[in-house]
């Protein structure tokens, strides 16, 4: 249903950056600027009504689409059979603002028990400054994964009452899903020496 | 010097020596067998391998019929540590802690195979294998092991411990491997 | 570590000239009512928790950054590792989203074996909950009791799956094999057995004075609270909001099977302990339901009924004698019961895009021995189209969601797990902020952590 994210870009058009509804689910891209009063206005408004914040994570762009893994390339294509190609479909995705401006892209998901409809709100963040505001004060559930995505991706929350690592230990070093972090990287051992 | 722990005088006569070696040797055995049959364990449990570890200790695959049913849940009254699932670089120092708070005897179980070597998770949090930070006796490998193949590593420890040996004192021969590897050869990395 | 600023309440006056001060307890993470490894600070005034702060994340395992590195298949087994007493909710709450972005159709008997399964599931994670939260309490009997029902239920899973806890069953487009021949009668006449283990433990439970006097009353949490905090499931049911996603947006065949979601009152532990009990009983109608309207796949057997195992098949189709394989039933692998099954009928998706082809064309023809290649060889693989999806399925423990962004490739971009357990860990210290140092116990047992999804 379009309906909900209809509401949103009525009230911030300046802010809107794009907005899709890719295989049904309404998605708007939100500029970080706006996201304070878009919180509560999406709280509060009685069309939309979200009174849960399911979840909220980022996005690191650094390597979409540059071939994470690529398939052997034939010398001399010959028609392939059907499962080889892929499945025609009239929608497709794009993400809205470009990679190269914006790395990072913090993801909201919302929810409403009165109404039972959902939407997610992306917001673009570059790389050279990676913060956004904490909407905490909003939604309690906030809290924990904001400082997850602090852990996680190194982007910053402004406003958060209390920002520090949770899944990592504190000496940790690096943000480990962040793309330029290989899963590999051995981390110097804690505590006594082995 | 006769076998076991009870050490013997060197300036003692041969003749005494040996009376006294083979009385140290049925009391090690007496000891040895009082040992297995009475495991204190202390359950280190974090992850997947818990819920078989529950398994093995309750209703069908019953541990306590091999004297082993009973956690302590303190080191100092546990002899031995079950580590049970997966080791992070975050609790390692805690896993430490606790084994050296141990008192001797005792004796480590590597459950599941994440403590055994990692397992497949091969990344930048996961430990690969405690034996880089203890001195394992038991390696039960599986994801989860199978109840059987723990009463199976049970009774394997039960055997070890009759003999006397532990890791704790005897440390095994082989280096423990370093637990900062170079990094891995992946087959993907081509792609 | 360095103890961080924890929530306070104002110290209570000291009575008469005694001067007090609070006591920092830490409890964890080697615990046994801990539940795995989870670290609470807290900060006692005589008995009573002032404040409190969570130490989470020593079992960080990067499920998220391995779903990155692997193909859409092989992170299957690391979703059998999240939330390890139901893995087969959150096998099939990926496979969901996976297909949901990819569009792909699975068959009906499919869903229905994937509600079964889900809801197998279901009950073994309330079981172990129920089970240990009333052993920490001191009602040591009736954890013997659930975990001789999980066994149960262990056993039955190990006749569809092969393996008992870390099954890897369900893959993108299907599930791994069909339900074993007999599979419906064993599962009714365990769920009987279930049942009358359920009513001793409610027998020895539910109307038991030192049980009710610990439970209610401890760890209250109101609706409106539960719901600014993200909370789901079975814990949001026992402060009375009735959100379940299976009734809200259902999946699988949810849609078809009739049950109740039972809510609560007071949102405290006994409230919560209630609901999981009942929840039990309506998973087991599910089954019961299910059971009986699954839709009976084709067998692909002609009259006489021949089967003809799996080497024979193998070198007859190296010899091109190929011929009437369509109407012969093969056995793959005699060995293991339970690990394999003979062709699967109607429970995987026809779309050849995402499922292997069934094995006697694997290895019968070359247009099979292609399509297999494509999707199991490195750097080929399933892939999806460009996109985001979010789905959410119900776990035991609540809303569990994976959100999976695609770029094309054969392994998802990003793949994010919205874990149920952990909006209600966040909440814990406001939870236990008030009690006495002892009702931490059940409280912490109704949350009802599960490490692997906690720390992913």
């Amino acid at each position: 249903m379009a309906h909900p994210s209809e509401l949103l870009r009525q009230q911030f058009t300046a802010d809107v950056l794009a907005h899709h509804a890719y295989r049904g689910q309404p998605t708007v891209l939100l500029s970080r600027e706006a996201l304070p009063s878009a919180a509560r206005f999406l709280k509060d408004t009685p069309g939309l009504d979200f009174n849960v914040l399911m979840d909220l994570t980022a996005v690191d762009y650094l390597t979409f689409g540059k071939a994470q893994s690529s398939a052997p390339r034939l010398a001399t294509p010959s028609p392939l059979p059907y499962y080889m190609t892929p499945k025609a479909s009239a929608e497709t995705w794009e993400r809205g603002v470009s990679n190269d401006q914006y790395r990072f892209e913090v993801v909201y998901h919302f929810y409403s028990t009165a109404l039972n409809h959902r939407l997610r709100v992306k917001v673009p963040v570059a790389a050279a400054e990676p913060s956004v505001a904490s909407v905490t004060s909003v939604w309690a559930s906030a809290n924990w994964m904001e400082r997850e995505v602090w852990d996680l991706f190194g982007i910053m929350f402004q406003g958060h009452p209390d920002l520090r690592r949770l899944l990592l230990y504190e000496s940790f070093q690096g943000h480990p899903l962040r793309k330029d972090y290989p899963i590999y990287k051995r981390q110097p051992l804690i505590g006594p020496k082995n | 010097m006769a076998p076991g722990r009870l050490g013997v005088d060197p300036l003692m006569s041969a003749a005494d020596a040996s009376r006294l070696g083979w009385m140290t040797t049925r009391l090690d055995a007496a000891l040895g067998w009082a040992r297995k049959f009475s495991i204190f364990q202390y359950p280190f449990v974090t992850a997947c391998c818990g819920m078989e570890y529950m398994a093995t200790a309750t209703a069908h695959y019953d541990m306590d019929r091999f004297g082993a049913g009973f956690p302590r849940f303190s080191p100092r009254q546990a002899d031995v540590l079950f580590v049970v699932g997966t080791i992070s670089h975050k609790i390692a120092p805690v896993l430490k802690r606790v084994y050296d708070q141990m008192t001797e005897p005792k004796w480590v179980v590597a459950f599941g195979v994440c403590t055994c070597t990692g397992g497949f998770y091969d990344n930048y949090a996961t430990v690969m294998g405690i034996d880089t930070i203890i001195p394992v006796d038991i390696y039960i490998p599986g994801c989860p092991p199978r109840p059987e193949n723990v009463l199976d590593g049970l009774m394997k420890l039960q055997e070890k411990i009759g003999r006397g040996e532990s890791s704790a004192q005897q440390p095994p021969a082989a280096p423990a491997r370093p637990a900062t590897l170079a990094t891995p050869h992946r087959v993907e990395e081509h792609l | 570590m360095a103890v961080a600023p924890v929530q306070r309440q104002a110290a209570s006056p000291a009575a008469g000239s005694i001067e007090t001060r609070h006591m920092f307890l830490n409890i964890g993470p080697s615990h046994p009512a801990m539940h795995g490894i989870v670290q609470l600070v807290t900060e006692l005034d005589g008995e009573r928790v002032v404040g409190a702060d969570v130490e989470i994340g020593y079992l960080h395992r990067c499920f998220e950054k391995h779903a990155e590195a692997s193909p859409y298949n092989n992170v299957i087994p690391y979703t059998d590792r999240l939330n390890y007493v139901s893995p087969l909710i959150n096998n099939f709450g990926f496979c969901l989203a996976v297909e949901r972005l990819m569009d792909i159709q699975v068959t009906e008997r499919c869903q229905y074996i994937r509600t079964i399964m889900s809801e197998v599931s279901r009950i073994t994670d309330h079981l172990t909950c129920v089970g240990a939260s009333a052993m920490e309490i001191g009602a040591f009997t009736v954890f013997l009791y659930m975990i001789k029902a999980r066994e149960w239920l262990n056993e039955l899973t190990e006749l569809v799956t092969g393996a008992r806890l870390t099954i890897s069953y369900g893959r993108v487009g299907g599930v791994k094999a069909d339900l074993p021949e007999g599979f419906a009668e064993r599962t009714r006449a365990r769920l009987e057995q279930i049942r009358g283990v359920l009513i001793e433990c409610d027998t020895l439970l539910t109307r038991n004075r030192i049980f009710m006097d610990r439970m209610q009353g401890t760890g209250s949490i109101s609706g409106e609270r539960a719901l600014s905090y993200g909370i789901t499931g079975p814990f949001l049911r026992g402060s009375g909001v009735a959100f379940d996603v299976r009734k809200a947006q259902p999946y699988f065949a949810y849609d078809k099977v009739a049950f109740d979601v039972p809510t609560g009152r007071q949102g405290d532990n006994y409230d919560r302990y209630l609901v999981r009990m009942e929840e039990m009983e309506q998973s087991m109608r599910i089954i019961e339901q299910a059971l009986a309207q699954i839709p009976d796949g084709p067998i692909n057997v002609d009259g006489e009924g021949k089967v003809l195992p799996a080497d024979v098949m193998v070198d007859e189709a190296k010899m091109g004698r190929v011929a009437g394989f369509k109407q012969v039933r093969v056995v793959a692998d005699p060995t293991l019961e339970g690990a394999t099954r003979g062709i699967r009928d109607d429970a995987v998706s026809p779309e050849r895009r995402a499922m292997l082809p069934v094995k006697e064309d694997t290895y019968g023809n070359i247009e099979g021995l292609m399509n297999h290649f494509k999707l199991i060889m490195l750097g080929h693989g399933i892939r999806a189209p460009k996109g985001e999806y979010y789905s959410a399925v119900e776990g035991a423990n609540g809303e569990l969601g994976f959100y999976i962004v695609s770029d094309g490739s054969d392994r998802g971009y990003r793949v994010r797990v919205r874990p149920p357990c952990f909006m209600i860990m966040a909440a814990l210290p406001e939870l236990i902020i008030g009690d006495q140092v002892a009702d931490i116990i059940p409280t912490f047992g109704s949350v009802n952590m599960i490490g692997g999804e906690l720390d992913r």
